[in-house]
């Protein structure tokens, strides 16, 4: 008895989460379709948009999985100065705001850019970057540093014996492959391919700004359209709900595919690769290492560039504005990393497999939702209760939080598994439970992934994920607010100053919690 | 032992202290019950509206001089988007009075029934066009058009056919997120009818991208991404005026220029009608009038008694003003939108 009451002990908490990602995925959809009045069928120009959002999904998600293998590899194998840093500037593509990662995008990549500059000292026309294949460039510009993160830490997982035991059997670096990486891989990369495949079935800005014009309409469009255009709400509660079974369908193969992790616990060691030293191989390491941090980093330069001249005119609102922003940040931080642990005790807990994958999977609704359809879905939940403006942070941080929890879970759920699976027994022979096992066991062991996703919550929500635009309130804008502000009042360099204050902290709120969460875990 | 015995002075004081806060306490509720007294005009708006450098903080210590009353401005992206907030809110709305819808949302907005009329005079507006709504006040007005840099492009296009002639490139906004985009729409309907299909697919090949909001678009091309831009005649007010900078310029097009006038109405539920009343006369006053231009950066609905800023002078006026009424911007936008995909998705 003592054993259930514990596991319900486990449980309970992820319920309640599991609940309110519910409520506020589906529920908000279900508030939007109860509003609408008659439901209209799909266009053939919202089917072309369906097929436009997953051809462009499948080849950004499949070309940054590939291109992060091989990253992830050569830092996963490398030691070098400056490698903490780097890991932590690779990340911030991710946490830009569409705007200013677009415009960055463009002075390297644009018919202006740093790229078409140097095509014009061979005589070259410039490149031209709108169409599909801009489209994917932009994606995988976004999403190569989440799938390296997702790789990496799948490679950090494989314990250190298993590299000592392939050295002293002189395995050779493809033998290692073999054994060691390709079993891994095809544990990880089908769960990065469907994280990433999602994130960008929902892009709308991006998508259409460097698709190069209504060819490029995503299903995102497709429901502002009814939502701002025909204001018919039917219809954007049955995209809402096409986008969710896209990803439905999405995260259904991912699972099948997924192949669970084999081989036994470590020793908690660090790692050391003898199978890597040889000449050739550093070259190929360097050099991917090198393509990854330009193709990353020469955009966020241009954005640091065209920021610095608008930063000293920011006046005492850009201040508060930020203050504000990192205010929401932290407790989206908290409640992410408070929910993720909550699901993934719970998915822990449960037995079955359906179980566990319906529970872990209500956590990843929010990946899928429209943004537009969630913020109009509270409106209409909250409007009839209380002033919605007066709410406006905290519902932004809650919101916020919940964007950000697919990426927690992503790395929280394999975390607490592999900790219950390595020191479980030992714990139970122990008698620890609760709080105590909850300190000596867990804490310790997963505080690199809580500061990873704490961070990438916080850095994310900086960013503020476009959900509550129906409600800001006018009198305490979000940095990002401010930022749109500014660039609609013709003020670009002031909003470029902005975007970089806004970059900058969200680096540093993603690197304090990365690289504190690192730190216990050395200690 | 002190604690046993407590010091006299020290209880003298800390019940003087005791007082003294509690009086605070009581002038702080006391304020706050004046402040309460006031009456709060709750007036829906646009978000740049209220920023900073936008109208509302000038317009709302102008109006708060006479009115006894406290303006509290409540903020929706943009036109679109207050519309449909407007729509969600329905009667139980506690705006009272809506700034920032322009002619072509006005059709949907009288269908939702919330709105009353302002019943005002509708003479003396300085305006290209003769405009008459019972419930629909304009405050400001502006043309679209394209915007160049003079130094990029010495022949700047003098009409659509001229664009698509060209090998330009413009960046456009999507009429489906964005209110200049949809002007751009029913320009092109406006100025060329059964015609604008093709002009459509003529242009398709000098359209370099098209962006969700303007804020894309004019950033891009302020980076030089484009040679022209979807943005208002009165843009280059803004470069020549905030930045000293004379080089942008609107180009006048022959076939005439769209017009987006703004409107802002009475909420029929109003719980302070009166006020409501006040500020709808307010809105066509000097006070308000001689703010637009220069933080709106739109030409006013009454010119103010000292005229335009300086600087107003110098941009276009163009000869032909096109603007299709509320009721027939309802009905052409859905077939133009569907010729400009069909157009542009080849």
């Amino acid at each position: 008895m003592a054993d259930r009451a514990q596991s319900l002990m486990r449980l309970w908490p992820g319920l309640i989460a599991a609940a309110l990602v519910a409520a506020l995925t589906l529920g908000t959809l279900l508030a939007v379709a109860l509003r609408a009045e008659g439901w209209g069928g799909l266009s053939p120009s919202d089917w072309a948009a369906i097929r436009f959002t997953l051809l462009q999904a499948f080849v950004s998600a499949a070309i940054s999985v590939a291109l992060a293998v091989p990253v992830a590899r050569a830092l996963a194998r490398r030691r070098f100065p400056g490698r903490g840093l780097l890991v932590t500037l690779l990340g911030a593509p991710f946490i830009l705001p569409v705007i200013v990662a677009v415009l960055g995008l463009l002075a390297v990549f644009g018919r202006n850019g740093l790229v078409s500059l140097v095509f014009n000292w061979f005589g070259w026309p410039p490149i031209h970057i709108y169409g599909q294949h801009g489209v994917v460039l932009a994606h995988v510009f976004f999403n190569l540093p989440l799938a390296t993160r997702l790789i990496l830490l799948g490679w950090l997982s494989i314990p250190a014996e298993r590299f000592r035991l392939a050295a002293s059997l002189g395995f050779a670096a493809r033998d290692l492959t073999r054994e060691l990486e390709r079993p891994m891989l095809k544990a990880v990369l089908p769960g990065a391919f469907m994280v990433i495949f999602v994130i960008c079935t929902t892009s709308f800005a991006v998508a259409l700004a460097l698709g190069g014009g209504p060819r490029a309409t995503t299903v995102e469009l497709a429901i502002y359209q009814a939502f701002r255009f025909e204001f018919d709400l039917g219809k954007a509660a049955l995209l809402a709900l096409v986008q969710f079974l896209i990803c439905a369908v999405a995260a259904g193969l991912a699972m099948w595919l997924h192949v669970p992790e084999g081989g036994g616990p470590g020793l908690d060691r660090n790692v050391e690769r003898w199978d890597a030293r040889r000449p050739g191989l550093i070259l190929l390491d360097a050099a991917f290492i090198l393509a990854a941090a330009l193709f990353l980093l020469l955009p966020l330069s241009m954005v640091v560039a065209s920021g610095i001249p608008g930063l000293a005119s920011l006046g005492g609102s850009a201040a508060k504005a930020a203050m504000r922003s990192v205010a929401v940040a932290l407790a989206a931080g908290a409640i992410t990393v408070a929910a993720a642990l909550a699901l993934a005790f719970a998915v822990q807990a449960l037995r079955g497999r359906a179980e566990k994958g319906l529970v872990e999977g209500i956590g990843y609704l929010s990946i899928a939702a429209s943004p537009l359809v969630v913020g109009t879905g509270l409106f209409i939940l909250l409007f009839p209760v209380l002033d919605p403006v007066s709410v406006a942070l905290p519902v932004t941080a809650l919101v916020n939080a919940m964007m950000c929890l697919p990426f927690a879970l992503r790395v929280l759920v394999p975390a607490v598994e592999r900790v219950d699976r390595q020191f479980g027994h030992l714990a139970d022979s122990l008698s620890m439970t609760g709080y105590a096992r909850l300190r000596h066991v867990y804490l310790p062991r997963l505080s690199a992934p809580v500061g990873f996703s704490a961070g990438l919550a916080a850095a994310l929500s900086m960013g503020d994920l476009g959900v509550v635009a129906l409600f800001a309130d006018p009198e305490a804008a979000t940095l990002p607010l401010q930022m749109y502000r500014l660039m609609a009042a013709y003020r670009m360099d002031e909003a470029a100053g902005a975007g970089l204050l806004l970059l900058t902290m969200s680096v540093a709120l993603f690197w304090m919690f990365d690289r504190g969460g690192r730190i216990n875990a050395d200690a | 032992m002190s604690f046993l015995h407590p010091n006299p002075a020290r209880l003298r004081m800390e019940s003087a202290m005791r007082t003294t806060l509690i009086a605070t306490g009581l002038l702080a509720l006391a304020n706050a019950a004046i402040a309460q007294e006031k009456p709060v005009l709750t007036v829906y708006t646009y978000d740049s509206f209220t920023a900073d450098w936008g109208p509302g903080p000038q317009i709302e210590a102008a109006f708060e001089q006479d009115c006894g009353c406290d303006l509290k401005f409540v903020s929706a992206g943009d036109g679109a988007a207050l519309l449909a907030r407007l729509r969600l809110e329905g009667e139980r709305t506690e705006a009272d009075v809506v700034v920032g819808l322009d002619t072509n949302l006005t059709a949907a907005a009288a269908e939702t029934g919330i709105f009353a009329p302002h019943g005002l005079d509708l003479a003396g507006f300085d305006m290209p066009v003769d405009y008459q709504d019972e419930t629909f006040l304009p405050y400001d007005w502006g043309y679209f058009a394209f915007v160049y840099d003079v130094n990029a492009v010495p022949n700047p296009p003098k009409s659509f056919e001229d664009l698509a002639a060209s090998d330009l490139k413009v960046v456009i906004q999507d009429p489906r997120s964005s209110t200049p985009g949809l002007g751009l729409l029913l320009w092109v309907k406006a100025a060329h009818g059964e015609r604008a299909p093709e002009i459509w697919e003529a242009l398709s090949d000098n359209i370099l991208t098209v962006t969700k909001g303007w804020s894309e678009a004019y950033g891009m091309f302020l980076e030089g991404e484009a040679d022209m831009v979807l943005s208002y005649t009165t843009s280059p007010a803004y470069h020549l005026i905030a930045e000293e900078d004379p080089s942008k310029a609107a180009a006048a097009f022959e076939d005439g220029h769209y017009l987006q006038i703004e409107v802002a109405a009475k909420v029929a539920s109003t719980s302070q009608e009166a006020l409501a009343d006040q500020f709808m006369e307010f809105i066509l006053t000097d006070a308000f009038q001689a703010v637009i231009p220069e933080t709106n950066w739109m030409y006013p609905a009454r010119l103010p008694g000292n005229g335009l800023p300086e600087g107003f002078e110098t941009l276009i006026a163009p000869e032909r003003a096109l603007l299709y009424s509320a009721g027939e911007a309802a009905q052409v936008r859905e077939e133009a939108l569907e010729e400009w995909l069909t157009a542009l998705s080849r």
